[in-house]
């Protein structure tokens, strides 16, 4: 048996995601006594998975391959894992990689958990903690079958360096027209902006904030820290922000180092989908807002005074520290 | 266009999470359940493709009896017929195989189900459906249009979004964005009482293995106390983030 992780990459550069999937599967590896295979779809250098313990990687290069398609992709995945006898399969939690892995569970017959935030806690029987009900609770589950899939949530295990020096193959999967009726059109990606899913430290803002018109202290404060801005639902629902930037249960999922909240009360849904945050710093007037409860950082006072002044300190801080 | 709508029944967003029997199973004591929202947007594009270019939607859950108040809601929502695999819903793979059953045995051109349920958050089903029965799937969808047999579909990326050409047969994992969310309906006195009258079959399920069982679940520790800092002393901030969180 081995781990097969897929390394996903975008525009040939591997995603943090990918290091960090490298790192837990190493772990794992080295309480089965066995080696780490991850497989890399036309990614540009492959020698960076080496800096986390992975023995083998297997490269495709494939210009079909060029925009994702999960039929496809999985394909890949699943003929990969049948070459290297892997009885684990690890996916990062990337949209692309949660589109792909329940294809890849049903081709190889595997049980699948998504959501994983720990190491196994026994190998024989199967068991790995994950987060379910939306960040409220944890979940242990138990996978029954002989391949196991499982998906990493992010920031949950962070990275080990362990070096090693992985022996390269290249890898040649049998694609058929079938993996591609789904095609891609158009693409459009916002460009020169941190996305809320790749954020290390994610800044959003409430109805506290008043009006969209002011947002742009926020997007200061965003730029000082190199973050990703956000919002609450009522902010979204007022059309104050675009939904694409809708964090809590029912929109995104926020799971960065540093979650900052700006004029947010702190509702049950929202808490719920930022939760996975591990640090989290709350700026509201209200020193009941139910957000402090959660919080590890509170400063209680006026948004429009704080946040301005805020950004400068950072700004400070960072031109000191660089 | 034949419409099935996968429906999960799942505690309301507000729900406080509990466990009961040593912690293996959720405490429904108390708890409201209602339609999973991320099939709720799937069901209003289903029935907005009913009125507006024709089409029968069927709504399916795999559950107990106390799930039908949940598919009476999706019929009086406006949906045709309702179906419920009468088994507990404990394992995604499972769930899926009873699904593509009922897919098969009425061809249906169409499914949509949430991309994710907002009790286990698998985020599984819809796409180990649309494997089990070889249909395209597409997931985190956010916009639909269906003419004839050739659908284009809007699926949200990391940053942005990506639009899709495919074919029916479809799966979909829907999210909000389907629909608004002031679109989304909301059952009046007519659509309860024409609810009645609609069809409810209940299926016995087909055999199919639990892949995974959830063993035991577990509350996240109490948090301690949040460190409140002066807003006149926000370098104290800065230096705790850095030096106690190193956050930055």
């Amino acid at each position: 048996m081995s781990i097969l992780i897929y390394a996903e990459s975008a525009d040939g550069k591997f995603k943090k995601t990918a290091f960090e999937l490298a790192s837990y599967a190493k772990k794992i590896a080295g309480e089965a006594g066995t080696t780490v295979t991850a497989l890399t779809i036309n990614a540009a250098d492959s020698s960076a998975l080496g800096n986390y313990g992975v023995d083998k990687v297997l490269t495709v290069q494939n210009d079909k391959l060029k925009s994702f398609n999960a039929k496809a992709y999985a394909d890949v995945i699943k003929q990969a894992a049948q070459k290297e006898g892997a009885k684990i399969v690890l996916f990062s939690a990337t949209t692309d990689s949660l589109y792909t892995a329940p294809l890849v569970a049903v081709a190889l017959e595997a049980g699948y958990a998504s959501n994983v935030v720990a190491l196994p806690e026994s190998l024989s029987p199967f068991r790995v903690k994950r987060n379910a009900f939306s960040n409220k609770a944890f979940n242990i589950t138990e996978i029954n079958t002989d391949i196991k899939v499982l998906a990493l949530a992010k920031n949950s295990y962070g990275l080990v360096e362990s070096a090693s020096s992985p022996s390269t193959e290249d890898f040649a999967p049998s694609l058929n027209d079938n993996d591609f009726t789904v095609k891609v059109e158009s693409t459009e990606k916002v460009t020169g902006k941190v996305t809320i899913a790749d954020a290390e430290v994610v800044v959003s803002g409430g109805r506290g904030l008043k009006g969209p018109e002011n947002w742009g202290m926020l997007e200061d404060l965003a730029q000082a820290l190199g973050a990703a801005t956000a919002c609450s639902k009522p902010v979204s629902d007022l059309g104050w922000r675009p939904h694409s930037e809708h964090v809590g249960q029912t929109g995104k999922p926020v799971a960065s180092n540093l979650y900052v909240a700006v004029g947010i009360s702190g509702a049950i849904q929202h808490i719920a989908g930022i939760n996975s945050s591990k640090v989290k710093v709350v700026i509201n007037s209200d020193p009941d807002a139910p957000f402090f409860k959660v919080a590890d950082y509170g400063v209680v006072g006026d948004a429009f005074e704080i946040v301005p002044k805020l950004t400068e300190k950072i700004k400070e801080f960072k031109a000191n520290n660089s | 266009m034949k419409i099935l709508v996968c429906i999960s029944h799942v505690p309301d967003t507000t729900s406080k999470i509990n466990f009961t029997n040593g912690d293996s199973e959720f405490d429904t004591n108390g708890v409201q359940f209602v339609i999973n929202p991320n099939d709720e947007f799937g069901l209003t594009r289903a029935i907005w493709f009913k009125e507006q270019q024709g089409a029968n939607v069927t709504v399916v859950n795999v559950g107990g009896t106390d799930a039908e108040a949940t598919l009476r809601k999706a019929l009086a929502i406006g949906a045709d017929e309702a179906i419920r695999v009468n088994a507990n819903p404990t394992d995604g793979y499972f769930v899926a195989k009873q699904l593509a059953e009922v897919v098969k045995n009425g061809s249906y051109d169409l499914v949509i189900a949430g991309k994710e349920s907002l009790d286990y958050n698998g985020g599984m089903v819809p796409g180990m459906l649309a494997a089990m029965l070889g249909y395209d799937f597409v997931n985190s969808c956010i916009k639909l249009d269906v003419n004839g047999t050739d659908a284009t579909a809007v699926r949200e990326i990391d940053g942005g979004k990506e639009t899709l050409s495919t074919k029916l047969p479809l799966v979909i994992g829907g999210q909000k964005g389907l629909v608004e969310e002031k679109d989304l309906k909301i059952p009046n006195m007519r659509g309860i009482m024409m609810a009645r009258q609609k069809q409810l079959n209940v299926l016995e399920p087909v055999q199919a293995t639990n892949a995974t069982s959830a063993v035991k679940f577990e509350k996240p520790a109490p948090k301690s106390a949040v460190k409140l800092i002066s807003p006149d002393n926000l370098d104290e901030l800065v230096n705790l983030l850095h030096n106690e969180a190193k956050v930055i």
